[in-house]
């Protein structure tokens, strides 16, 4: 009976990642997309056509800009209009403010302000971080991707940064999902229900501007006119590393550069 | 009854050649029929249509010849007379009835279990609310109520659980959803744009995209009429079986998790983000998203790709077989997953149950043996893995077997592989007007069942979309009576049912 254990271990080895801040993701990675400005007509009449087909109107020809908070990272418009836009593999998208996840032409990094960062969070919360996870709406990708930042490869528990179950234990919320009407109260307890000082954070493209559901009459998102983000978080779903390197720079662990 | 009679390899039909008859006739056809377990319902909804009049549409899968028969009937808008309710008969149609009730106002005479199924934002009764779901009660003083939800304790998506106890034992357990409800089919039917369209449909459920996403294709190419490239067909098959894959290692994972033993739960975490990780170095998104798209493929595969994926899956089947050695060996896990949890047969057959849970309990539910699409209706024969048993052992070693059957299935699909021409997606293609298409596929959890209706333009005009959960939410209430309270978590998550493909 121990030995199929045995055997279980052995092939399992080491899997936790050494370095989290050293992560490199495969090329094939859909991440922050850099964008340049066309050129000559034709690669002007690629970007319009590209832009008409983002399915969430994410993308805007005139003023050329890209909406991270609102793109679903499907890659589309890169193979429309391959002049003006090209995806890269880095994940550090995650930003302070909802403005900086609008990409312009030129921009080479989603920018980090610490000027927006609120001083209590790393006082308070630069050593250790509860937080507790609502799904309003979430499709359980963007939640299955949020249990992986504990699993044995990313172990993200090893800085201190966990998930709890209970908002009264938590130091914080992570909403994930447009927020859905029929979940919209439910998520204002369990916001209420976490102590202050507290931290909110937009888990997902759905959870940052309603995504696919932006328009949709099922969805309430009147939480976000009402409290403050303190970190934006795209994609569909967040890829870990995209939570990792987003929290651990709001906490001032890492710095973006 | 007439039917229009076709099947999951067939075109689109028009709607005009489907058959309208009466309610009468309708209830008596499917009072015989549901009797013997060869016919389940795929899909049964109402749509308005001109002429206020509701026209309702019924698509009766047949296990045994792999026909779809596709009825109809229709009455005035408002006519508010009852119809007498199939539910009371046959079980299986609760969910339908329910959401025929919910959103149109219909009453059905005689429904044993009149409850609102989604609360969706154009509901009929604006007065039903989360706040006022109507749970079953029990009087008696040595019972008491528990309620989980709609927030859990993990990470996972919300929904309500009511539980009536006599001490540690659960007599009943009630589960109301809605609390997902993003009004899915209703944006579907409101753009144009198709790729916002499949976006939508892998968003459905996003741990079953691949699936979604392929019943969609499935859907908009038989109305598009124009063939597929036929290298489309293999990669296709090879994403889905990766979505199963990586999907039923999660499960064994969380059910390892919720018994203590965490050397099966994180050698399961670290094979699924192998499998999922895989999924990504071929399309860029660990879930496949954005990997099916209608009569093409942005991410065709090369042979450096179809070798990476060969290669992995190889070495997590066989990783994954010594876990599966482990827990079969192991006492302590086996007291834990055996006889915990039982849903017999006659149970599952009778409430309509669907995909892995159903082949767990003895019923031979299929969709890849019995209605096979794509490769599985050429040359690749499907046998599925059918367990006795019901209880979560055999719930947990369906999915062990199933990994290593999709294993298998990638290998002999990527061997030898040569990339071929491939085309771009094409979002334009038009689509037939007046017609009816249906993709029906299996996914991890079960039977997918996307049906859109199109328009005289040939724009989608109602969309409808059914994921396997729809039926099994209520085996897994079935399941937990008369066990421990204590032993939900484990049947919960041997089920692993979707609260958003449920609440669409």
């Amino acid at each position: 009976m121990i030995f199929p254990k045995i055997r279980v271990l052995r092939s399992h080895g080491r899997q936790a990642i050494p370095d989290l801040d050293a992560v490199e993701l495969t090329s094939e990675f859909r991440g922050r997309p850099e964008l340049t400005e066309p050129a000559d007509a034709e690669s002007r009449t690629a970007l319009d056509e590209a832009a008409a087909l983002c399915p969430t109107g994410a993308l805007a020809a005139a003023p050329f800009a890209l909406d991270l908070g609102r793109c679903l990272f499907c890659g589309e418009c890169a193979r429309r209009a391959p002049q003006s836009i090209r995806f890269t593999n880095d994940y550090r998208l995650g930003s302070p403010t909802r403005e900086g996840l609008v990409l312009r032409p030129g921009d080479r990094r989603v920018e980090f302000d610490r000027k927006e960062v609120r001083p209590e969070i790393c006082r308070c919360f630069g050593r250790t971080l509860k937080l507790r996870e609502v799904s309003a709406g979430g499709d359980a990708s963007v939640e299955m991707e949020l249990g992986a930042t504990g699993n044995v490869n990313f172990d993200l528990g090893r800085h201190g940064i966990s998930f709890t179950a209970s908002p009264r234990h938590a130091d914080g919320v992570v909403v994930s999902g447009p927020v859905t009407r029929n979940m919209a109260e439910a998520l204002d307890i369990c916001y209420d229900a976490v102590a202050e000082p507290k931290i909110l954070v937009a888990c997902g493209t759905d959870a940052c501007s309603g995504g696919l559901f932006a328009e949709s009459r099922a969805v309430d998102r009147s939480f976000f006119e009402r409290h403050r983000v303190d970190l934006w978080l795209p994609g569909t779903p967040t890829h870990p590393m995209v939570f990792i390197d987003g929290v651990r720079t709001l906490l001032g662990l890492k710095t973006r550069q | 009854m007439n039917y229009l009679i076709t099947d999951n390899t067939s075109g689109a039909v028009r709607l005009r050649d489907i058959p309208e008859t009466d309610y009468a006739s309708f209830y008596d056809d499917l009072r015989t029929r549901l009797s013997d377990s060869r016919w389940h319902v795929g899909h049964y909804f109402a749509l308005p249509e001109e002429e206020a009049r509701l026209r309702f549409y019924l698509l009766l899968l047949d296990d045994a010849t792999g026909q779809v028969l596709i009825g109809s009937f229709a009455r005035e808008y408002y006519d508010d007379t009852a119809l007498p309710s199939l539910t009371a008969l046959h079980a299986q149609m609760h969910p339908f009835e329910r959401e025929i009730a919910e959103r149109w106002g219909i009453r059905f005479d005689g429904m044993p279990w009149p409850k609102p199924l989604r609360f969706p934002f154009d509901r009929y009764d604006r007065n039903s609310t989360m706040d006022n779901y109507p749970f079953y009660a029990m009087e008696g003083g040595s019972l008491h109520e528990v309620n989980v939800g709609p927030i859990h304790a993990g990470i996972i998506e919300p929904g309500a659980f009511r539980f009536i106890c006599n001490g540690e034992q659960v007599l009943h357990l009630e589960i109301a959803l809605g609390y997902q409800h993003r009004g899915v089919e209703h944006l579907f039917a409101a753009t144009r744009n198709r790729l916002r369209q499949l976006c939508l449909a892998e968003a459905a459920a996003g741990d079953s995209a691949v699936a979604h996403a392929t019943a969609c294709v499935e859907t908009i190419e038989k109305l598009a009429g124009t063939a597929r490239p036929a290298q489309l067909a293999p990669e296709r098959l090879v994403a889905l079986e990766l979505e199963r894959m990586a999907m039923q290692i999660a499960d064994t994972g969380a059910l390892s998790m919720d018994v203590g033993y965490q050397l099966g739960q994180v050698a399961c975490e670290a094979l699924r983000t192998m499998t999922i990780n895989t999924t990504q170095a071929w399309c860029g998104n660990r879930f496949g998203k954005n990997l099916i798209r209608p009569l093409g493929t942005d991410h065709p595969l090369t042979a450096e790709k179809a070798a990476m994926i060969r290669r992995n899956v190889a070495e997590i089947a066989r990783r994954y077989d010594e876990v599966r050695h482990d827990i079969k060996s192991s006492p302590t896990l086996l007291a834990r997953f055996e006889q915990c949890g039982i849903v017999p047969r006659e149970e599952m057959l009778r409430i309509g149950g669907v995909g892995q849970a159903a082949r767990a309990s003895g019923a031979a539910r299929d969709i890849r043996a019995s209605h096979p699409w794509g490769l599985f209706a050429g040359t690749l024969a499907h046998e599925s893995i059918v367990k006795t048993q019901g209880d979560v052992m055999a719930r947990l070693m369906v999915r062990c077997r199933e990994v290593l059957q999709s294993a298998g299935c990638i290998d002999r699909l990527l061997e030898g592989f040569v990339p071929a021409e491939t085309r771009r997606p094409d979002y334009g293609a038009p689509l037939a007007p007046r017609s009816l298409a249906f993709g029906l596929v299996e996914g991890w959890r079960g039977e997918t069942l996307h049906v859109a209706l199109t328009d005289d333009r040939g724009d989608i005009a109602a969309y409808r979309i059914k994921d396997p959960s729809l039926h099994n939410w209520m085996a897994l209430a079935l399941a937990v009576r008369g066990e421990g309270i204590s032993d939900f978590p484990i049947c919960n998550k041997s089920f692993n049912l979707s609260y958003c493909g449920h609440d669409l």
